[in-house]
């Protein structure tokens, strides 16, 4: 005797993206905490040092917010114009700004007036950051010059002026104390070492070059401008290595994770896009208006997204913790022991094992309809839960109704309330390729059935008249798609050599029935 | 044209088992029932065919246990006799000749020495009008006998023969006919008939479907075609009747049984699903669902231990009284038609077609037997009449046999046309098929045919639609384990008929209503097409090893082209003829062998299935057939195939061995014994089979008379064993003979492949291989000396 076969549910792939581990990773991200700030924010930078707390330059201040503030735990309001370019010296204990009107002012996280200012640069200072002796600072300014000053006695130690145009990119190395990288509106980027007190490569990146960044190895540069991403081999004496252009803006920052160092790029496009190792996007995030600065926190715990608005966007990383204080909170079941019960006796080797016949679960539905009880089968299936996060599988109890030949039966006899939840799920699936087959059969069941009660009920009536709606507009973009079909069609009839004329149409249909078969 | 009587036309797979109810013996050991014109016994326990009895030369339409004594069985057939059988050891005990096609057969254990039998009105049998006659079986020591009593009980019976049943003790009989129930009392020789309206007010239809009578109580219960169930009481009272009603099928009652002791009512109908009443409590009643195809027949062995259904998808259900099944004796499964072709499984060899509906089946041919059923559809089956199902309608397999590739189709009348084409994957571990694929929307329009390639490395699938395309499958494109579609084709929009891989796979034709197209399958160029004579193509098929140069095609007009790839020229025959099977070699326009009349409905299907082990026959006319068989399916689904007169000698030798194996009493010698027999076998069956068999009678006479003593009488053990011993020895020249001879057949063997027209190599005869032997054997010692001191 045969088990009762229970409704396959057809398990139809969703077209897109695919799901790998990367993707996962970086959706594991909490919905992003907004904070406000006064202007466009134009530079974030993580502390070094635990809790790793960050500053955000924006306006006239620096606003140093901690991990889960959404306060600021300190402020540096002391700028007469904007203030550009705060950055933390490696030990966290300083940091350092450049500002509008050219001067330069170095505080003390714990105070409040600069302790340092450094003087020199005729227009505004737009990078400024701490060499990696912590000694030292290095600006860029758009007066075409990068100075480099002495921490404590605040003099100029030297003025580099080969950049030709605005100097608006910085990193300095963190291996080498006297090296660093700029990069300038006049498409170069240039590594400067301090020893020989002028540029030791150069590389035209060929758009305004809008950030520099180095890898942790220093051996790889990226460069930011116009719409490209550009990945240097140092090693190599500068060769560009990859060109990358996912971008439909200028791409305005570039940032590494800390795991994995996983490139990561925010544009004025509004997307934040994440590379792999292989410089292929892996995952997007977007955001709400243009992208100016982005900073990662080490162990990659926060993402924080300046932009043009003064929305600070600030992502925490979701942990295993929160959930599990989630499923704390959900009622204990059975304990372990009550399943493993004799299933972990090992029998001997002259014992004869009677196995247990296994019992054959079914879902409700199934039951249901093992029982020829279809209007009910329908009603579990429609059940809000089934409803909104299964919606195949209540597909999947429609066509096995209508196999065995009762959906009519299963769908007549209805009130208002049951005949809106079937009209509502209509409505939301009718147009999903998967399922919108055996919906039109249920949306004209519906139809021939409750003809002659429509007007009874205003509801029912105004939700037909939606679909109605719906449907008229679906008919309308198939049609318009079916014209560039045609057209794509001519094109590619007139491309290919006039040899091949069996396989002309083969091309585009090959990827479409490979979409369906996939 | 050669004819040729040496080659005759055999029946295999064996008929249907379910043509009517089986019988299950007094010890409950046997299940005995009709299969075309034989009647087989099988063994309950271990589902084993055991033997059949043949002597019938006709269909067999009727079994009954003889009343008087319960190791002889009754059977009727339409050949017009009534054969009495000792069923246990397979021996004809009495013909009796009544003259008349007969259609059932009915015993009484009152009624000694008589039997009833359904004839036909008149000698037509087109009218439909059947009489019982009640006829007395003259005894009489000889052989065949002509009994001519006939005495007519009652006329215009119904045609079905479950419509007609013994009362309590013989002393009525109930039959019914339409909307007219009939009593005949033999002591009063009256008979009483009741009848019921054809529709009531509720639109139930009361004709009647089967009957049943109470063996111990005046209760008649009726089935009907509405799926009620009559109980009828007090009928011996023409007026005073009365019946009470109970529904619960919902279509026509197929069958009905009472069990011996009368305890309970047992029906089947086209459910699938037995039910049982208790009698005489109203409405109690269990069920047992889900038992396989409708339920035609139903039986009870004499003690009641055992419930025995036969069912339309010729299966034979052996059910313990506890409603468990115990047992499944399973036919060649016979549905409507077969849609996929009759395919061989590269691996097991077994014959695939549709099965029970959803199901592909696998078939045995070497051992006759059913070997599985794979459910293709794995959906729940409804059965229902009228309800448009999903059926199997394309498969193949790859050359391997590790991918099977199917096609199921639902609504072929309707509009909406549903079907998946799937993709399998042979599983080493479990040895059957599991799904790799299931593929949705694989053609806009229904799938016409579809083809593997036939190289090693890469397995290709190409599927012809209706829509006019022919799509390329493969599997593992970025590194999936799944199979998506490489290409699609399409030539000036016509209809493709069908495809076919060369040999190597180098080529792929594709045929498009009268114009073949070639195509490269790594590059997908259209390498050329080649135009027919008029007449749309039908099939296609490429030749193998000598002959893979060839492409063979046949069309509606009834021509077989035959193209010459290396240079396009083009070779035809065209020929008819009706119910006849011919066998062509493709290089020669003359058919090499022609059967006329092969039977007498249309031949559907054919396919060349290769041989175990090659036949040595020397016969010109019959070469062919040595390495492989060719099966084919009637109209009927009949499955016939050509014999040769050696092949039968080795069909008879063996079924003898399969009796004396199971006459061995069980003692416990036997346990001990038979086990060890039963491992040698083993051992011998896969390497030696031919080595075995000439060894057999020999041996077998020594360990059955071991077998059979009782262990008292025995002398002792010292001075059985090494008799005993010796019997199992087998003599050294029969087994080097047969292993050259295996050696030689399995190289050949691999070079069969299914459905391949390749010419035969003559083999070596007997004489000359003797020869070569000798030659093998000769000692060549004395050329290396020679050699040795040449230079």
């Amino acid at each position: 005797m045969a088990s009762f076969k229970p409704t396959k549910v057809q398990f139809l792939p969703k077209l897109g993206e695919k799901v790998t581990e990367e993707t996962l990773y970086w959706k594991n991200y909490k919905s992003p905490v907004q904070i406000k700030e006064f202007g466009a924010i134009t530079k974030i930078d993580f502390s070094p040092l635990p809790p790793h707390n960050y500053a955000v330059t924006a306006s006239t201040r620096i606003h140093i917010y901690g991990p889960h503030s959404q306060e600021p735990i300190r402020s540096f309001t002391r700028f007469r114009d904007t203030a550009y370019g705060g950055s933390f010296r490696g030990d966290g204990k300083l940091l350092v700004a450049g500002s509008e009107e050219g001067l330069i002012r170095l505080f003390d996280i714990s105070g409040r007036v600069a302790l340092r200012q450094f003087a020199g640069h005729s227009k505004a200072v737009h990078v400024t950051s701490f060499l990696s002796d912590g000694f030292r600072v290095v600006s860029g300014s758009d007066d075409l010059s990068c100075r480099v000053w002495d921490v404590p006695s605040a003099v100029e130690l030297s003025s580099l002026t080969e950049h030709t145009d605005y100097v608006r990119a910085l990193a300095p190395s963190k291996l080498n104390p006297d090296l660093f990288v700029t990069g300038s509106y006049d498409h170069t980027v240039k590594v400067f070492d301090m020893r020989s007190g002028s540029s030791v490569m150069t590389m035209q990146h060929g758009h305004p070059v809008e950030c520099v960044l180095l890898y942790p190895s220093e051996a790889l540069l990226v460069s930011t401008g116009g719409r490209y991403v550009k990945v240097w081999d140092l090693l190599k004496g500068g060769q560009e290595l990859v060109s990358l252009k996912n971008h439909h803006k200028t791409v305005t920052c570039a940032c590494l994770s800390s795991v994995g160092n996983k490139l990561l790029t925010g544009s004025l496009d509004r997307h934040i896009k994440v590379y792999n190792s292989s410089y292929k996007v892996v995952h997007n995030f977007d955001c709400d208006a243009s992208i100016l600065s982005m900073a990662i926190a080490p162990d990659d715990e926060a993402l924080a997204v300046g932009m043009t608005n003064g929305v600070l966007s600030v992502r925490h990383r979701r942990h295993q913790k929160d959930k599990e204080t989630l499923t704390s909170r959900r009622r204990r079941g059975p304990s372990y022991q009550v399943f493993v019960k004799g299933k972990n006796f090992v029998p001997r080797q002259d014992d004869f094992l009677v196995s247990k016949p296994v019992k054959q679960y079914l879902r409700k539905y199934d039951k249901q309809l093992k029982s020829f009880e279809v209007s009910k089968a329908l009603d579990t299936a429609l059940q809000t839960w089934t409803r909104t996060s299964k919606p195949d599988v209540t597909v999947a109890v429609i066509i096995e109704l209508n196999r065995r030949g009762t959906l009519k039966n299963a769908l007549a006899g209805r009130n208002e309330e049951s005949l809106t939840k079937i009209l509502n799920f209509l409505l939301k699936h009718i147009f999903d390729p998967r399922f919108s087959r055996p919906l039109l059969m249920v949306g004209d069941i519906v139809l021939d059935l409750y003809q002659q009660v429509f007007h009874e009920s205003p509801v029912v009536e105004r939700l037909l008249q939606r679909l109605m709606e719906v449907l008229g507009r679906e008919a309308e973009l198939q049609q318009e798609l079916l014209q560039v079909l045609g057209i794509l069609d001519t094109l590619f009839a007139s491309l290919t050599p006039r040899k091949e004329v069996m396989a002309h149409a083969a091309p585009p249909v090959a990827q479409e029935s490979q979409l369906q078969a996939a | 044209m050669v004819e040729e009587s040496d080659v005759r036309v055999v029946r295999f797979g064996g008929s249907k088992i379910n043509l009517r109810p089986p019988i299950i013996s007094t010890d409950s050991r046997f299940v005995l029932c009709t299969s075309g014109d034989s009647v087989k016994v099988y063994s309950t326990r271990t589902e084993e065919w055991l033997h059949s009895l043949q002597g019938h030369t006709n269909q067999v339409t009727g079994i009954a246990l003889n009343p008087a004594n319960h190791l002889q069985v009754y059977s009727c057939s339409a050949d017009g006799t009534v054969k009495l059988w000792d069923f246990i050891d397979g021996i004809l005990i009495k013909t009796f000749i009544i003259g008349y096609p007969l259609f059932a057969i009915y015993v009484s254990e009152k009624h000694e020495g008589i039997v009833f039998l359904h004839i036909a009105m008149d000698t037509d049998s087109k009218k439909e009008g059947f009489q019982l006659v009640a006829v007395h079986l003259p005894k009489s020591a000889e052989q065949e006998v002509e009994a001519k009593e006939l005495s007519a009980v009652s006329s215009h019976i119904s045609p079905n023969p479950s419509c007609t049943a013994f009362g309590r003790e013989g002393q009525y009989i109930a039959f019914a006919r339409n909307l007219q129930l009939n009593v005949y009392f033999f002591r009063k020789q009256k008979t009483y008939s009741f009848s019921l309206k054809a529709t009531d007010k509720k639109g139930a239809k009361n004709a009647f479907t089967c009957i049943a009578c109470h063996p111990t109580d005046d209760c008649i219960a009726t089935g009907h075609e509405d799926g009620k169930i009559r109980l009828w009481r007090n009928f011996i009272h023409k007026k005073e009747y009365t019946y009470s009603t109970q529904h619960w099928h919902h279509n026509a009652v197929n069958t009905l049984c009472f069990t011996p002791e009368g305890t309970n009512l047992l029906s089947g109908g086209i459910e699938s699903v037995l039910v049982q009443w208790q009698y005489g409590t109203g409405n109690r009643k269990e069920f047992l669902p889900r038992l396989g195809g409708s339920i035609l027949h139903v039986s009870a062995s004499s003690d009641g231990q055992l419930f025995c259904t036969s069912h339309s998808d010729n299966k034979i259900t052996v059910i313990e009284s506890s409603f468990k099944v115990c047992g499944v004796i399973q036919g060649l499964v016979k549905g409507d038609a077969v849609l996929t072709d009759l395919m061989i499984d590269p691996r097991s060899k077994a014959l695939v077609l549709n099965g029970k509906p959803g199901h592909l089946q696998f078939y045995s041919l070497l051992r006759d037997k059913h070997l599985y059923n794979l459910d293709i559809v794995q959906q729940e089956y409804i059965y229902e009449a009228g309800l448009d199902q999903f059926e199997v309608v394309k498969a193949a397999f790859d050359i391997k046999g590790y991918w099977l590739a199917t096609v199921e189709e639902r609504g072929q009348k309707s509009a909406d046309l549903e079907f998946f084409l799937k993709l399998w994957s042979y599983d080493e571990r479990t040895q059957s098929f599991v799904l790799n694929t299931t593929i949705t929307a694989a053609h806009t329009d229904r799938i016409i045919s579809m083809c593997f390639s036939s190289s090693e490395e890469t397995t290709m699938l190409v599927t012809i639609a209706e829509d006019g395309q022919f799509k390329a499958w493969c599997q593992g494109v970025d590194d999936q384990n799944f199979w998506s579609c490489d290409f699609v084709g399409s030539y000036h929009n016509l209809k493709p008929t069908n495809c076919s891989f060369s040999a190597d796979s180098s080529l792929l034709a594709v045929s498009f209503q009268e114009v073949i197209t070639i195509w490269s399958p790594d590059t997908w160029e259209l390498l050329t097409t080649l135009c027919q004579p008029p007449g749309v193509i039908r099939d296609l098929c490429f030749g193998r090893l000598s002959c893979s140069k060839y492409l063979i095609s046949t069309t509606t007009r009834n021509l077989l082209c035959c193209w010459n790839l290396l240079t396009c020229a083009f070779l035809m025959d065209s020929f008819s003829g009706l119910y006849t099977v011919f066998v062509f070699k493709p290089n020669e326009p003359r058919p090499l062998f022609t059967h006329k009349n092969v039977c007498s409905e249309k031949i559907h299907r054919a396919v060349f299935v290769p041989r175990e082990e090659p036949l040595n026959n020397c016969d010109e006319s019959s070469q062919w057939l040595n390495r492989s068989q060719l099966y084919f399916l009637t109209q009927n689904m009949d499955l016939l195939t050509f014999s040769t007169a050696t092949e039968e000698d080795r069909m008879l030798s063996s079924s003898t061995r399969l009796v004396i194996d199971d006459s061995v009493a069980v003692t416990p010698f036997y346990l001990l014994l038979g086990k060890h027999r039963q491992q040698q076998q083993k051992l011998n069956t896969p390497s030696h089979q031919a080595a075995d068999r000439p060894q057999q009678p020999q041996g077998s006479v020594t360990i059955t008379e071991l077998l059979h003593t009782p262990a008292h009488v025995l002398p002792p053990a010292s001075v059985l064993c090494s008799m005993f011993v010796s019997s199992l020895l087998i003599s050294n020249t029969g087994e080097e003979d047969s292993e050259g001879e295996m050696e030689a057949c399995d190289s050949q063997q691999e070079l069969r492949v299914q459905g391949s027209v390749d010419e035969v190599t003559p083999k070596l005869s007997k004489a000359q291989e003797r020869e070569l032997k000798r030659v093998r054997k000769t000692d060549f010692s004395w050329m290396a000396g020679l050699i040795a001191s040449k230079p």
